[in-house]
């Protein structure tokens, strides 16, 4: 059999990407080890803890469980993406300031899933909070602080969009 | 992950051809659980064929009169977010958006779900309920086999090799029907059912004309139990027909003793959510809200 990477073209935070890839590689692979884009972390590798979540076409996705050559085509947004002129998103500021972190690992996959949260439902009740984040695990801190940052930023988000 | 190789046909006779070429051929759809297989070496492959980009696999389509025809790739979350699903068929929305959290929800589909043949699969009971038929198709053209019919043992379907599930089929809800699938499971969200029942019944005049009712996680298969829902045939919708209903499901069930629970709980289970789902799917049934 010959082993023949395979050239995917794809949009990733905005900018047209391409990249080299072998079949058999994650997307999350592929983002942090071929394109460089190291903010997406990798925890259990199985789809269970969403420390890996991206928005794929507007959705979003375990990038452990899609392969690199998937998507082709599609557009994808990462932690990286979500910041922008340099300036943190409602979101990112949110987490901060309600200290809804303590060793960050989780964070970006929880920042990415409460991105695409907020886009679809601007004033989400605590039960929905939940039930979005199910997928998105903490192991050092619980929940409570990461539910107060979405409703915060929801807050800040909606008084920004007025 | 092993090396294999990739392609991702954008039309059904490609996509026949791409997995009738090897016998390790395998489809993609969501990979929630093919590609959670292939990295722990349960599943091996040289040809990972992606059929999401096919548009059989993907229709989202309702008719009054032939029901609602169901890409065996469509990804749960459209399902769920599908307003012909959620007017037609509520229970399978809810079983939708009761697979995995949001992330597994935006890949995984049902007929991914079916073509695992977990005992535990939660949208199968519910397929089984609703009377759904699965469209085949293979070399010698496209067949047709009951939900109920597809799994043979854990892990185990009826496919031949080069044989794809490209659709489901689900019969209109007749008038006064309702649906409703239950499960337990010992947290609130995201884990495999202990045990599960889907049901669907069909009420005229105070009284039930048909009922469907299928248990999840206690047989090698997802178990259809067509007896418990003829006892109901004719029987008033009151507590007494839906309990003895009930019964003939924790009869049927041929649980094992695992992590999860012991062969007598999953037993119990069955007569518990099988008489709360009937009771459910008779209060849809009538025009109440659950």
């Amino acid at each position: 059999m010959t082993h023949r990477k395979v050239h995917v073209r794809t949009t990733v935070n905005g900018e047209a990407v391409e990249f080299l890839c072998e079949p058999r590689q994650s997307l999350l692979e592929c983002l942090r080890d071929i394109v460089g884009l190291t903010g997406t972390k990798e925890g259990c590798n199985d789809g269970n803890c969403g420390a890996c979540t991206v928005i794929l076409d507007g959705d979003i996705v375990n990038s452990c469980l899609v392969l690199g050559v998937e998507v082709e085509g599609r557009n994808i947004t990462t932690i990286e993406g979500i910041a922008r002129s340099g300036e943190l998103h409602p979101v990112q500021k949110a987490f901060l300031e309600s200290a809804a972190l303590q060793c960050g690992f989780c964070t970006p996959g929880l920042i990415v899933a409460t991105k695409a949260l907020l886009d679809r439902n601007p004033e989400p009740d605590e039960e929905s909070i939940r039930q979005w984040l199910a997928n998105n695990l903490c192991r050092c801190t619980g929940y409570d602080k990461v539910v107060r940052a979405v409703e915060q930023a929801a807050a800040d988000l909606r008084e920004v969009k007025g | 992950m092993k090396w294999f190789d990739y392609t991702a046909p954008v039309t059904l006779a490609e996509a026949m051809n791409a997995v009738a070429s090897g016998p390790r051929a395998k489809a993609l759809a969501g990979g929630t659980d093919l590609l959670v297989q292939m990295r722990a070496g349960r599943v091996e492959t040289d040809l990972v064929v992606d059929i999401k980009r096919v548009p059989e696999l993907n229709e989202l389509s309702y008719d009054s009169a032939r029901g609602l025809t169901l890409g065996a790739a469509a990804p749960c979350c459209r399902i769920s977010e599908n307003a012909s699903v959620r007017r037609h068929y509520p229970a399978l929305a809810e079983v939708a958006a009761l697979i995995g959290g949001v992330q597994i929800q935006s890949r995984a589909s049902l007929g991914g779900n079916l073509c695992n043949a977990a005992p535990s699969a939660d949208a199968v009971p519910m397929l089984i309920a609703y009377g759904a038929i699965c469209c085949i198709a293979g070399a010698n053209g496209t067949r047709q086999v009951r939900v109920e019919d597809f799994c043979t043992g854990p892990g185990r379907t009826v496919l031949e090799p080069g044989e794809l599930l490209v659709s489901f089929q689900l019969p209109p809800p007749p008038a006064g029907s309702g649906a409703r699938y239950l499960r337990f499971i010992p947290r609130n969200e995201m884990d495999i059912a202990v045990a599960g029942a889907g049901v669907q019944v069909v009420l005229d005049d105070g009284h039930f004309r048909t009922a469907r009712i299928a248990l999840a996680a206690v047989a090698p298969t997802p178990l259809f139990v067509p007896e418990a829902g003829e006892s109901l045939a004719g029987k008033p919708a009151v507590p007494e027909s839906i309990h003895a209903a009930a019964e003939i499901a924790r009869a049927a069930a041929q649980p094992i003793t695992d992590m999860r629970g012991t062969e007598e709980y999953r037993r119990h289970l069955c007569a518990v959510l099988t008489r709360r789902a009937l009771e459910a799917a008779v209060q849809r049934a009538t025009g109440g809200r659950i």
